[in-house]
């Protein structure tokens, strides 16, 4: 599978031959990104830090609440396990509400992962819409870490207002490290200096190689059409642009078929994919 | 420093115009400047103008009663501010206000329509490019309209 990496399915507190049963992290530091939606630092119980790929993700569980599909969104390099969690269920508003030293389970890390090295030598474009930017976060880190070997690197990135936009204090970091940031919201009051306007509108106004830039998004899936509809338009054809797809992954290990897409499954053979291997199933609706 | 009909030929809202064309634009254009805050026009006033910006960024709003002036959408370098000028009433349906200190060409929509009644050629051109430009903030509104982020898959 195109956007699948060598990485390690398992690691550390995770045993891996038992990936249907959750490893005991602890939550080490929270923090509020917005009003419904937090990051948490998770330290195993035992073992070594989970070593994951960026773009993976883990099946995190708040025990007696549930267990739900999360991108991590920590630095792939090393430290903490990172979760950035919008709480939008049981499940979700059980892990945001989890204090500092509250035990949670994890399963994984599963799933392909973003090419931040396939890519080298390419401009990149990152297109994070929401939430999206979590997912991404790893794969900034990545190609940050690595500036050298990459053109130009730009974050495009739309929320729904300023107050829902995530690491905004981080951008400015990323900004001063080489990513060019242009950050854009659905709407806005007279005191927001920045851009109002959807993301697709940004990949019109940036500047890049269009004939070998390379584009990763993450967002809304409308968010990703329109904005794939725009990168096309510019000349970045399907085949450089990859998309890490959201659907109702359970068991994470390609068993129980709950995410399948088209003859995909979004755990295993996603959640990052090239564009051009799954734009002709994204047309076929309630697929 | 460019000129304006060298500013007028790189805007991508006028690229592929013939260069007759191009001069009967630039006739009707002239460079200003806009103070940060200040408004390039009002709801309701008459529109006669619309506007390419050079430099900086112009907010285009609606007053809302007890709200404020809620911003619509942000324009800048290349973008094209303005296109009540070509339709009946020609009245402007929002404000647009100078977030920086902006540059702009503005274009006097009175002899551009003059001209256009003139050679239709010039007002089909016209006409098409206003057109695109209508259709793909169209789309960005609809987009918008759509509170992507507002609606998650909940578990």
């Amino acid at each position: 599978m195109l956007g699948q990496t060598d990485a390690p399915t398992a690691a550390g507190g995770v045993p891996e031959q038992a990936p249907m049963v959750p490893a005991p992290f602890a939550v080490s530091a929270r923090r509020q990104d917005a009003e419904d939606t937090w990051t948490l630092e998770l330290q195993p119980r035992a073992g070594v830090p989970l070593a994951f790929a960026p773009g993976q993700f883990t099946m995190l569980s708040a025990f007696g609440a549930g267990e739900v599909p999360i991108s991590i969104s920590g630095d792939s390099a090393g430290g903490p396990l990172v979760h950035t969690v919008r709480a939008v269920g049981l499940a979700t508003q059980a892990i945001c509400e989890a204090p500092v030293g509250e035990v949670l389970g994890v399963r994984g890390p599963f799933g392909s992962a973003w090419p931040v090295e396939e890519i080298e030598g390419a401009d990149v474009v990152v297109v994070a819409g929401g939430i999206g930017l979590a997912p991404l976060r790893p794969a900034i880190l990545a190609l940050l870490d690595r500036r050298e070997r990459y053109g130009r690197l730009l974050l495009l990135y739309g929320g729904r207002s300023p107050e829902q936009l995530l690491y905004t204090q981080e951008l400015e970091r990323w900004a001063a490290r080489g990513l060019e940031v242009a950050v854009t919201v659905d709407s806005a009051g007279p005191e927001w200096l920045g851009h109002v306007g959807v993301v697709p509108r940004l990949v019109h106004r940036a500047r890049f190689d269009p004939a070998g830039a390379v584009a990763l998004l993450c967002g809304p899936e409308v968010m990703m059409r329109f904005t794939v509809a725009a990168l096309a338009q510019a000349g970045v054809d399907g085949e450089r642009v990859y998309a890490s797809m959201e659907r109702n992954m359970q068991c994470g290990i390609g068993h129980c078929g709950h995410c399948q897409l088209g003859p995909t499954l979004v755990c295993r053979d996603g959640p990052v994919y090239r564009w051009s291997e799954l734009e002709r199933w994204l047309a076929i609706r309630e697929l | 420093m460019q000129t304006l009909d060298e500013l007028i030929a790189a805007a991508p809202m006028f690229a592929g115009l013939a260069p007759e064309h191009l001069a009967l634009i630039a006739a009707c254009a002239s460079n200003e400047r806009f103070d940060a805050g200040e408004y390039l026009f009002r709801e309701g006033a008459p529109a006669d103008r619309f506007f390419l910006i050079r430099t900086g960024a112009v907010s285009l709003e609606v007053d809302a009663p007890g709200r404020g002036a809620l911003v619509i959408e942000t324009l800048h370098q290349g973008d094209v501010a303005g296109w009540s000028w070509l339709f009946e009433p020609y009245r402007w349906e929002l404000d647009a206000r100078a977030r920086e200190p902006v540059g702009v060409v503005a274009f006097d929509g009175l002899c551009l329509r003059g001209k256009c009644d003139v050679d239709h050629e010039l007002g089909y051109q016209l006409m098409r490019r206003f057109a695109a430009s209508l259709t793909e903030r169209l789309q960005a509104t609809r987009l918008q309209l759509l509170d992507v982020y507002g609606h998650a898959r909940a578990d």
